[in-house]
């Protein structure tokens, strides 16, 4: 079932459309309904773009146009200062060093999380559809009820094991608890993978004498390679988008981009800098973003796969 | 030896996995539990006061303005990011040009977080500066859209921000269903004169019923975590009137110190989500899901 998912996924994501055969309900002659086709689609484009635009355009006015209240229209006098400030000078209290800070922060939390997050996916997922051990049925029912039962259940316990073992607000206690709730959706993303090998394969590794170890470097690590862009793309968008642990698990000094996004935005005190709240909201959408336009068909294999049959 | 040695390998690879289960999943659930029948307030407190806490989350206000909000939040949500997936992808599947270009726009905004897609609403949608001064200046000076400032309103616009950011996923979801549909049954309606828009009520829909059900567990999940994004767009307000469920559990753990109140909250909601996701979730993983060996 999932490699048949996978295909019609990897069909929206980007592969060429069939020419050869007839495809879709009509030919594409001109007719009213072609029309009214193209016409909705464009229309709904104009919707999905317009906040962007907004933000682009808001970004690179001085505020005196702004204040003139002008959404769409665009800057007269363009600037590029409000980025300048947005990176480097905007304020959240009373530190002045833009989200900059948030950027590195953002990395730094991202690298660790995103590593053992996937290597703990991999192993688990390998584990899971090939070797099955005593309990395994159990470990995926938990693993994948618990992503989808809201995270404040979780969050004043594990602030407390947290502190307990000095982790609390530090950064590997932030990685630790990315690489925690990162695990049902690796685990299945991986698992489904691998479920779809041939099993024989794995078979004959063992009546070789493969041990565990063995097999999965030698033999499913290295048949893992689209899984792993797709995991790397999901855990990236993932824990880059995040807020919520970022805010409580982070701790001062490793506040995520989104955070102290919100922060400049929003606990601002006296005149509100929309150019430079804007200037300041790409930027920190801008990894995501980048990651999506790049990778394209992995994108959507990606986010489909965590509720996709396996 | 050496033999039963290597058996235990598979078990001790899943050890961290076994202690993560154990300790962040299960332990911190039972612990969160046990906390809400007790009297904590800033300190946790062993004592056990029965249903005492989850009285008095049922007569506070906000919690349940709280449950309203995600209740009406959730169903324009699902509804119109299921409605919109739906024509996006129907109409990107009549052999159009620049599908892909299309596809991209319509998914783009997945790709950025709540807090993101929060902020730029909010100032798109800010009565002062935003949309409503702009039909100002075009002339049309009775124009009013303030239901951002509005407390029986602003809900609205934040589905509405929700729709604009998830429908691409489904979308995409959908899209990929279409295309697995056979090309013969688009042959059969036609030679038996069957108008378009009936094969898709009457077929195509229910064709892709697993697809449906994959987006709508997407956005389910979703709705029971939104918080980022009404931190973003409207902060709670005005007033209390945005608040949601998720958005109580932080707040009264971690800025109104009174751990009781809270826990008893996050226990509502994973008693909710438990009898309302545990089923699907069965049917969709778990039965029938060995390996077929």
């Amino acid at each position: 079932m999932s490699d048949i998912v996978d295909v019609k996924l990897a069909v929206v994501g980007g592969l060429p459309p069939r020419t050869d055969a007839p495809w879709g309900p009509k030919p594409g002659r001109i007719t009213p309904a072609r029309i009214g086709v193209y016409a909705f689609l464009v229309v709904a484009s104009l919707f999905f773009l317009m906040p962007f635009y907004v933000m682009l355009i808001t970004s690179l006015k001085p505020m005196s146009e702004i204040r003139l209240g002008n959404l769409m229209s665009l800057p007269e006098v363009a600037t590029i200062q409000p980025w300048i400030d947005a990176w480097a000078h905007a304020c959240t209290g009373v530190d002045c060093n833009g989200v900059q800070v948030g950027l590195f922060n953002s990395l730094r939390i991202l690298v660790p999380s995103v590593i053992l997050s996937i290597a703990l996916g991999a192993i688990n997922g390998y584990a899971l559809s090939f070797w099955r051990p005593r309990g395994s049925n159990l470990i995926f029912a938990i693993l994948l009820l618990g992503a989808f039962i809201p995270y404040q259940v979780y969050l004043y316990p594990l602030v407390r094991m947290l502190s307990v073992v000095g982790l609390y607000n530090r950064l590997p206690g932030i990685v630790a608890v990315h690489t925690i709730f990162g695990l049902p959706i690796m685990t299945l993303l991986f698992r489904n993978y691998y479920a779809s090998l041939p099993i024989d394969l794995f078979k004959a590794a063992r009546v070789d004498g493969g041990s565990f170890w063995t097999i999965f470097f030698y033999l499913i690590l290295p048949m893992s390679g689209p899984i792993l862009v797709v995991a790397t793309i999901l855990q990236v968008t993932g824990i880059w988008n995040d807020f919520l642990f970022g805010l409580i698990f982070a701790g001062r000094e490793n506040l995520p981009m989104t955070v102290l996004l919100n922060n400049v935005v929003n606990t601002t005190t006296g005149v509100r800098e929309y150019n430079v709240n804007m200037a300041a909201t790409i930027l920190t959408a801008l990894v995501p973003l980048l990651v999506y336009f790049v990778s394209g068909r992995w994108f959507v294999r990606g986010i489909a796969s965590g509720a996709v049959k396996g | 030896m050496k033999l039963r040695l290597s058996a235990l390998t598979p078990q001790i690879a899943l050890l961290p996995t076994w202690l993560i289960v154990v300790f962040a999943y299960v332990g911190t659930v039972i612990w969160s539990i046990r906390i809400s029948f007790s009297s904590s307030r800033m300190l946790p407190e062993g004592d056990f006061v029965g249903l005492k806490s989850y009285e008095r989350l049922f007569s506070t206000q906000r919690w349940v303005v709280s449950v309203e909000n995600v209740a009406i939040f959730g169903v324009i949500f699902i509804v119109g990011a299921l409605v919109l997936g739906f024509f996006l992808a129907v109409m990107l599947d009549q052999r159009i040009k620049a599908e892909s270009l299309f596809r991209t726009i319509f998914l783009y905004p997945y790709a950025m977080s709540f807090v993101v897609t929060g902020l730029a609403w909010q100032w798109i949608l800010n009565p002062s500066l935003g949309l409503q001064q702009m039909m100002h200046n075009f002339g049309w000076t009775s124009f009013t859209f303030d239901w951002l400032a509005r407390g029986d309103r602003a809900i609205y616009l934040v589905a509405f921000a929700g729709i604009w950011q998830a429908s691409g996923l489904v979308m995409a979801i959908l899209l990929a269903g279409l295309r697995g549909i056979d090309e013969d049954l688009w042959k059969a309606a036609k030679i038996d004169g069957i108008p378009t828009w009936r094969v898709y009520l009457h077929i195509v829909i229910p064709l892709l019923g697993g697809m449906f059900a994959t987006a709508l567990v997407l956005l389910a999940a979703a709705v029971v975590k939104v918080y980022d994004l009404v931190v973003a767009m409207t902060g709670g307000g005005p007033g209390i009137s945005t608040e949601v469920p998720a958005k109580f559990v932080i707040d009264y753990l971690f800025d109104r110190q009174n751990i009781a109140l809270a826990t008893s909250a996050s226990t509502v909601m994973f008693l909710a989500v438990l009898f309302v996701l545990g089923p699907i979730l069965y049917r969709q993983y778990i039965h029938n899901n060995g390996r077929a060996a």
